[in-house]
């Protein structure tokens, strides 16, 4: 039985991601054992291998840049109450954006605006397929959850019909795929001898760009109380289409950049496959992160843990490449049973002749 | 003509079917994203024990079992614990691809007889058209059967009025003494039920063997099928049936002479979704759709 707290727990409220991962492990411990798979040794491949050595931390780096882009997005939308699912699709249409200026840049020429062009085509992009549903919510009241889900799969084969047609590689063979990016469209190394480029301090900044906003400005005051109490909120003077237009712009806007940082950087040219499903991971890497940017950063580096030791496991283990799903969908089980918590306590309550 | 009847019908059953469920949970105010998680779980589950056991009803059954079961899981976060019910549903979503992926790894590369039509093929009336309609398997009859029962419940039951009463306001049902949560829960497992079987019917009668992802997106297009039914079940069998000839007219397309690449082709359940729901939602009270779809309730009292 649940008993509502006479106000929320401050300690569970930080104690909670750390208690969710903890179940998540262990809970992982005992499927593998019942599934009848060495449990320590997935464990440690799961967990511990993405830390193992310099090439793994910085392939968790990377990993994390487009969750940490994503996530704090989500984190500003999530707070104002505003349920933006359709980060895939604005990740996707972020790819797409920047993928055509980088494609139809004028050949030869020493360009460097490229690259910022492609990032901000990128954030344009987002922003636009982020845009859709809040106008739809506003002029019709249709639920943002469903149509933003729905323009995740209008991406993918947007993306799809793109890259087997008009944007095709005359010299691909047939291969669904565009050309490869200009030298000038793609994200320069921050660490030699590594993957890790540029996108972190992006994704850095933009984080605390994010959290500045949220908490030291009138508008992310109102985003802020839209999502406590929206009657009051509109009471003040905040205007609930406002707050909605402005979170799904600045979510779509930040899972946009983050597509085009990622086809920029690792993919280097537009593909059917390009990742998309980071969108729904930095939805656990928002509710991670508390719906704070900044606990966006270090929630992207938990999730990237589960990319990188499901890599791990797909080579060492011969485990097949889902199941690193596993790991994301209990960690987030578990975390929203956890925040239930924050609000609520467990009350075991003793009823004559036994417990109910 | 009739190869792509049969294609329909067997393509529109799974959609059907999870659609059938998701539109029970949905009436009664909750929204399980976590739809194609459900399926796969039940695609596994049904071709594992159909190939240990060499009998499709029990790998059937075992379907409808881990789709309610992994319902349960969900309604313990999302009811249990009063969570996000979307955050949950996807949960469920990424969780059932991982779990389906992991049990499923022996499973590749096994392959098993295709279900059986219910009618013998030598008692058919000797008519194309309603061989095609008549020859299928059982499942495709209980799809359509499921869906009827449906809606005889939420119309014309009073239970079905009161699962109703619940999806539109569950503070006043609360009120009357109504059973809100037990109720949802129930809804919820009925629909997990209903993708298990959906995912039965992938792994056992459309491709009869398990490969990772199977459903192929399948899960969210049931999702927007109920969207686009208006959360009405005979509506939902004709959507289902929509749905399926739009998929499949990327393979048949230049057969029929439609010469439109073939993701448009795709794209059009989501598109028609979307407007489908602009036009329910502008419409206001006048329709099916769940007032309290989505908000989580817990009585205070």
């Amino acid at each position: 039985m649940l008993e509502r707290r006479v106000s929320p727990s401050p300690l569970l409220a930080i104690l909670s991601p750390v208690i969710a991962v903890t179940l998540t492990i262990l809970a992982g411990f005992a499927l593998f054992a019942a599934l009848g798979k060495d449990p320590v040794k997935a464990m440690e491949i799961y967990f511990l291998s993405p830390f193992a050595d310099a090439y793994n931390r910085s392939e968790l780096l990377v990993k994390a840049i487009p969750l940490a882009l994503i996530g704090s997005g989500l984190a500003i939308c999530f707070r104002a109450g505003v349920f933006n699912i359709g980060a895939p699709g604005q990740y996707t249409l972020g790819a797409i954006f920047a993928g055509g200026v980088a494609l139809h840049a004028p050949e030869g020429a020493e360009m460097v605006w490229l690259l910022p062009l492609c990032l901000a085509a990128g954030f344009v992009g987002g922003m636009l397929w982020g845009w859709i549903p809040a106008i739809l919510r506003i002029a019709s009241g249709a639920n943002i959850i469903l149509v933003s889900l729905m323009l995740t799969y209008v991406a993918g084969l947007l993306l799809d019909w793109l890259v087997r047609g008009p944007w095709a590689d005359p010299l691909g063979r047939g291969f669904p795929q565009t050309a490869r990016f200009p030298e000038g469209a793609l994200m320069p190394i921050l660490l030699p001898g590594t993957r890790l480029h540029w996108g972190l301090v992006i994704a850095v900044v933009a984080a605390l760009a994010l959290a500045w906003m949220l908490y030291r400005t009138r508008r992310g005051f109102g985003i802020r109380t839209m999502g406590l109490a929206p009657k009051a909120a509109i009471f003040a003077g905040f205007s609930e289409a406002k707050t909605i237009t402005a979170v799904m712009l600045i979510s779509g806007g930040l899972a946009g950049l983050a597509g085009a940082v990622e086809v920029t950087s690792t993919i280097r040219q537009l593909q059917p496959e390009i990742a998309a499903g980071y969108g729904f991971a930095a939805i656990i890497v928002a509710f991670l992160g508390r719906l704070n940017p900044l606990g966006s950063l270090v929630a992207a580096l938990a999730l990237a843990v589960t990319y990188i030791g499901g890599e791990n496991a797909q080579i060492l283990l011969k485990l097949p490449k889902n199941a690193a799903f596993v790991f994301q969908g209990m960690l987030l089980f578990f975390l929203l049973a956890c925040d239930t918590l924050i609000h609520y306590r467990i009350r075991v309550r003793r009823v004559a002749g036994g417990s109910a | 003509m009739e190869a792509f009847l049969v294609s329909m019908i067997v393509a529109a059953t799974p959609l059907l079917l999870a659609a059938t469920g998701e539109l029970v949970a949905e009436r009664s105010g909750v929204l399980n994203l976590g739809v194609e998680g459900m399926m796969l779980l039940g695609a596994v589950a049904a071709f594992a024990v159909a190939l240990s056991t060499g009998s499709s009803l029990l790998g059937i059954l075992a379907g409808a079992v881990a789709g309610a079961s992994a319902a349960a899981l969900f309604a313990l976060v999302a009811l249990g614990f009063s969570a996000n019910q979307a955050a949950s549903g996807l949960a469920l979503a990424i969780f059932g691809t991982g779990v389906s992926g992991l049990i499923g790894q022996g499973y590749v590369g096994n392959a098993i007889a295709p279900l059986a039509p219910l009618l013998p093929a030598d008692s058919l009336p000797d008519n194309g058209m309603l061989q095609v309609v008549m020859g299928r398997d059982g499942m495709v009859y209980l799809a359509l059967l499921l869906a009827i029962a449906v809606w005889y419940y939420l119309t014309r039951t009073r239970s079905g009025l009161k699962l109703r009463a619940i999806g539109d306001d569950a503070e006043s049902a609360h009120a009357v003494g109504l059973k809100v949560l037990p109720s949802r829960c129930a809804a919820v497992m009925f629909g997990g039920a209903c993708a298990g079987l959906a995912g039965a019917y992938l792994s056992l009668a459309y491709t009869p063997l398990w490969g990772e992802n199977m459903t192929a997106g399948r899960g969210w297009i049931a999702l927007a099928l109920v969207v686009f039914a208006g959360w009405g079940p005979i509506r939902v069998i004709f959507g289902a049936y929509l749905f399926a000839a739009a998929s499949l007219s990327q393979f048949y397309g230049g057969t029929l002479g439609i010469s439109i690449p073939s993701q448009f082709l795709a794209m059009t359940p989501y598109l028609a979704t979307i407007l489908a729901l602009v036009v329910i939602s502008a419409a206001g009270s006048r329709n099916n759709a769940p007032a309290m779809l989505g908000l989580p309730f817990r009585p205070t009292r």
